[in-house]
């Protein structure tokens, strides 16, 4: 059904490189490795000095060997070891409430990015005030009435009690992309599928959505990230409950000792965090880039 | 208030302008529109009036109040919240302080209200220094990430670490590689005393912050250059137009929205930024945050931090409104193209 | 999901009002006599690094089977531990009975009302404590916090570059004379001299113990005023100013806590180090210094000086339903039982004066007698409700001069007025 309305589409997109090698020899080829390079270097050297630690002894954290050395599993085996830790535990939490983030957050912010960008109301202006309002108070100064305000509710300590707050730090964000990725999507696509017999949001689920796709997955992303981040208000909310409080919680209650920093443990721990984000964040990036080429428009 | 909202709003004005061509064979869509609009944004609107709306006019009402004074008879304190009328702004701004004896007398050195304006110094110093870096390394990575190269899903992951890694572990990263004796001084053979002088220490702070947030701004891009029409650059390569021109007369008008949204939300994060500093250097070496500030507060003066906390969040809003009109002139030339 | 979002504003809504109805309202419950009660409680401290609560928590419970304590551990910072107390208390948490407080909170918590004075049906006889311990715990004459550790500041010495460690300033900097590098601890020869001077609660401790060795005292007796402002003041802060002007403290030592400056002397960068007992048992472990260290009594002026007094007590919440069984539990911290093994167990310094002569601990810990001494003469840092904005003026104006941005008097003025200030409400 959607194949003729795509096709009547005055500006099919394609994802296709912006710039293109034509001939084989030239300076900008020998520049833009040389930026590739500089860019992996760059974002990887404090990470590849985070493993080294990981695996060092850390009576040894300060010592300055560019390699490998004195390698240990020991902080992996203590970030692992629940007698010192809730760190496995943290991991599922963590999973659990970022997920739960993520999900509600795409959720209630696709609903407020079309009404934003395709409804035609009054007070627009405000709510979109509002909403970007919300990410100028300094966060700092929230936890004191919230953490009262949850008390009374019986909120503390409870997943819910740690998912929606951050479902709403999240929400400005989520919304702003979305509406500023629907609104540059044609109205025409929407129009055909409705010529076609769909209803409107039929029409943004069936047209919008998968052409948002990138968007989407890059905004879910974002989301997810920052969420699995989370320490502040984790912190508090959570009355460091090991039982729902996230691995950040974990990792920063990590000790070795009277005045002895756990740095070493805390890179091990960021390391088992990092590597599955990686992978995760791998598989979306496939999304984020085949998910316009895939989507409706060659249909 | 209606200007915070336009570069958005012209966005979805250029909906509305699509739309409206053919709203009059469907007009009874419009109808519904308003109580439509209410529905969608209605989850929106709960979640942050219960999550930051009743904790935000809480703070600002409790602005206005007293904080707890000692009772010099009994040794004990009362339980403030007494009208204050703007004595906890004018501590802030105007540096008032209680004087011994009663009125008030310019704030002294060490007391936290003298150091009011040095943090906003600070905090606006951090903003635009670091938006700036992030924009252009961000755009750069975000133009490598969009171009077909063996290897490319490497660049992809490893441009994406820094952002995945939590920031209560890079921060104490950081504090290993910025020590004196720290790798960072041994491999460029220097001796910085990166967290206790205050030029090393605010560069430290924006490398930390540089590289962990960059990744973010470099994905809006990408997600923005997505949307770019091939055909375009074809017919402008045909017109003549170099890569440069393509890049400033196509490229950075079409993924303007994107880099809009991202501007915006890193210089409202920026402007709040508290835990990277935080580890670093505690606040000293001219590195002290609003937000430290409001952390230091509210130690002993919950009232007076939430009167620090309000100042900001209006200095935060005339920022962002000054940056959403920035974006709207950029978008209008654009619409003259 | 409309319901469930109309169901929370409504929550909102009601809490509002309720919270506003609290805030008119006096406390007529709070530090009421009628909660002396018995029952399970919990004891909230902070992070356990030297693994004693276990024993702690295991010996109580077997003595008192219908009185259990949880023991519920915060994190290990300092900072964060006094947010959560006082997030805590201003939510009137029942839950936090019994609390750890460092002694620099004791006057502030004792003011604001969230812990119960220890006197009356509550009272503890202190008759075998260092009184300086029980000092701290003291707030307006009366005591509020029962002290069940210690700790002071220690100078660790390299025997293997000097045979006696130092008694003053003085000799201090002249035995480095030759034997140091001056100014940097990158050099070939290690640094003179070091402490924890970035500018963090460490830096109150350091500057405090230098003001005190020099007869000078940061606020009056009655704690409302600033007595900083004075000659000796200035000559004792002066050891520290003219560190880093002479060289003989490093410039790293600008960014030193605990751990970056015990870190330096492990790795053999500093000949002499102001650190508390803990480093003792690091040193003697895996560092480069290994039994080429020694401890003794911080220097001062003219021999004699002057430590700053560590160390937590145990306090009953004012919003404790059952402040008999805490009462109880705040004398079993106290006892020799408790106290012995958490010195063999967990390094932590006692508070019974005693066990600082027993010849089986002075064997196995041999700072012990120098720890007394360092207690025993020990001076509190500000007794003062006002801490927190206390503590912020040291910092900043010791930071200041130390750093040579503003002269020591100078320094010293703007501290005296920052304190003054603060005193009467900032």
């Amino acid at each position: 059904m959607s194949t003729a309305a795509v096709e009547t589409a005055e500006a099919p997109r394609e994802s296709r490189p912006i710039v293109t090698y034509k001939k084989g020899y030239d300076w900008g080829r020998i520049g833009n490795l040389v930026a590739i390079a500089a860019i992996v270097f760059w974002c990887l050297a404090p990470f590849y000095w985070m493993l080294v630690l990981a695996f060092r002894d850390n009576a040894n954290t300060f010592d300055n060997t560019p390699w490998f050395t004195d390698v240990t599993m020991d902080n992996f085996r203590y970030a692992f070891d629940t007698e010192f830790n809730a760190f496995g535990r943290s991991l599922v939490n963590s999973l659990i409430i970022s997920v739960s983030v993520t999900v509600l957050s795409m959720v209630i912010a696709v609903f407020a990015g079309y009404a934003l960008s395709r409804l035609v109301f009054r007070g627009k202006s405000i709510v979109l005030a509002a909403i970007l309002g919300a990410s100028m108070f300094p966060g700092v100064a929230i936890l004191t009435p919230l953490f009262q305000l949850f008390g009374d509710f019986g909120w503390l300590g409870t997943y819910h009690g740690l998912i929606l707050p951050q479902v709403s730090f999240a929400l400005p964000l989520a919304v702003y992309t979305l509406t500023s990725f629907f609104a540059d999507m044609p109205w025409e696509l929407e129009e055909a599928a409705k010529v076609d017999g769909c209803t409107p949001l039929q029409a943004f689920r069936k047209v919008i959505i998968p052409l948002a796709a990138p968007a989407m997955f890059t905004t879910a992303i974002l989301v997810f990230l920052a969420s699995w981040n989370e320490y502040l208000l984790s912190s508090v909310l959570s009355k460091g409950d090991t039982a729902v409080a996230p691995s950040t919680v974990a990792i920063v209650n990590f000790t070795a000792g009277p005045h002895i920093v756990p740095y070493t443990q805390t890179m091990a721990a960021g390391v088992i965090v990092t590597i599955p984000l990686v992978i995760v964040v791998l598989i979306f990036q496939r999304r984020i880039v085949s998910g316009l080429t895939a989507g409706g428009i060659k249909g | 208030m209606s200007i915070v909202s336009e570069p958005i709003a012209e966005n979805a004005a250029r909906g509305r302008k699509n739309r409206r061509k053919r709203s009059g064979r469907n007009g009874g869509l419009h109808s519904g529109d308003g109580r439509m609009a209410l529905y969608l944004l209605g989850p929106t609107m709960i979640m942050l009036a219960l999550i930051v709306g009743y904790p935000v006019l809480n703070a600002i009402y409790k602005s206005f109040l007293t904080d707890p004074g000692l009772d010099d008879s009994t040794g004990l304190f009362n339980e403030g919240n007494d009208w204050n009328g703007t004595a906890n702004y004018a501590h802030w701004i105007l540096q008032r302080c209680n004087a011994v004896g009663g009125g008030t007398e310019s704030c002294p050195a060490g007391n936290l209200g003298s150091q009011f304006w040095d943090s906003v110094w600070v905090t606006l110093g951090f903003t635009v220094v670091t938006v700036i870096i992030e924009v252009i390394i961000g755009m750069l990575f975000a133009l490598m990430m969009h171009q077909a190269f063996r290897g490319r899903s490497l660049v992809r992951v490893a441009v994406l670490i820094p952002w995945a890694v939590p920031t209560a572990v890079i921060a104490k990263l950081w504090v290993v590689i910025f020590d004196p004796q720290g790798v960072l001084n041994n491999v460029l053979g220097t001796s910085f005393a990166w967290t206790s002088e205050a030029g090393p220490a605010r560069m430290a702070i924006v490398i930390a912050d540089v590289w962990k947030t960059t990744p973010f701004i470099a994905l809006l891009i990408l997600a923005g250059l997505q949307g770019i029409s091939s055909e375009v650059y074809e017919s402008a390569k045909v017109d003549g137009a170099n890569a440069w021109q393509r890049f400033w007369r196509i490229t950075l008008p079409l993924v303007k929205p994107a880099l809009a949204v991202a501007v915006i939300f890193r210089a409202l994060d920026v402007l709040r930024m508290y835990d990277l500093p935080w580890v670093l250097t505690q606040g000293s070496n001219g590195t002290q945050t609003i937000s430290i500030l409001v952390v230091k507060e509210l130690a002993s003066k919950l009232n007076s931090a939430a009167a620090l906390s309000t100042i900001t969040f209006v200095l935060i809003f005339a920022i962002a409104l000054a940056l959403v009109r920035l974006f709207n002139a950029n978008i209008v030339d654009r619409g003259t193209r | 999901m409309r319901g469930k979002g109309a169901a929370a504003l409504a929550g909102v809504l009601s809490s509002v009002l309720v919270l506003s109805a609290c805030g008119g309202g006096s406390d007529s419950d709070s530090a009421g006599e009628t909660n002396t009660g018995r029952g399970p409680f919990t004891f909230v401290t902070g992070k356990d690094l030297s693994g004693i609560m276990p024993f702690v928590a295991e010996e109580w419970n077997k003595a008192h089977p219908d009185e259990q304590v949880t023991i519920k551990q915060q994190s290990d910072a300092a900072d964060q531990q006094l947010s959560d107390l006082q997030q805590h208390f201003q939510a009137k948490d029942p839950d936090y009975d019994v609390v750890t407080v460092d002694v620099v909170w004791t006057a502030e918590f004792a003011a604001k009302g969230w812990i119960v004075p220890l006197k009356g049906d509550l009272a503890i006889d202190q008759g075998t404590l260092i009184p300086a311990t029980v000092e701290a715990a003291t707030y307006n004459g009366t005591q509020y916090a029962a002290p069940y550790d210690s700790d002071g500041g220690l100078l660790y010495y390299r025997t293997d570059l000097v045979k006696e460690a130092p008694k003053t300033w003085e000799e201090l900097i002249t035995s480095c004379e030759g034997k140091t590098t001056s100014g940097t601890i990158t050099g070939s020869k290690p640094g003179c001299y070091a402490g924890q001077l970035a500018s963090y609660e460490g830096l109150t401790v350091n500057a405090s113990e230098a003001i005190n060795a020099a007869g000078g005292t940061i606020v009056s007796e009655d704690g409302k005023s600033a007595a900083v402002d004075s000659a000796q003041a200035a000559s004792g802060l002066d050891f520290l100013v003219n560190g880093f002007k002479d060289g003989y403290i490093p410039k790293e030592a600008l960014g030193f806590k605990e751990t970056e400056s015990l870190n330096a002397f492990a790795a053999g960068d500093l000949m002499y180090l102001r650190n508390w007992p803990y480093a003792y048992a690091q040193l003697s472990g895996d560092s480069k210094v290994k039994g080429k260290f020694g401890v003794a009594p911080l220097p001062g002026p003219e021999g004699g000086g002057a430590s700053t007094l560590g160390g937590h007590s145990a306090a009953i919440s004012a919003y404790s339903k059952n402040q008999a069984s805490a009462l109880d539990f705040l004398k079993f911290l106290q006892s020799e039982e408790i106290q012995r093994n958490s010195l063999v167990k967990g390094a932590k310094a006692p508070v019974i004066a005693s066990l600082y002569d027993d010849a089986e601990l002075n064997e196995e810990f041999g700072y012990l007698a120098t720890l007394k001494e360092s207690i025993s003469t020990a001076v509190p840092r500000p007794v003062t409700p006002f801490y927190p904005a206390v503590t912020q003026a040291i910092q900043t104006n010791a930071y200041a001069a130390l750093q040579g941005k503003s002269s020591t008097a100078d320094a010293l003025k703007d501290m005296a007025a920052s304190i003054n200030s603060a005193a009467a409400g900032g």
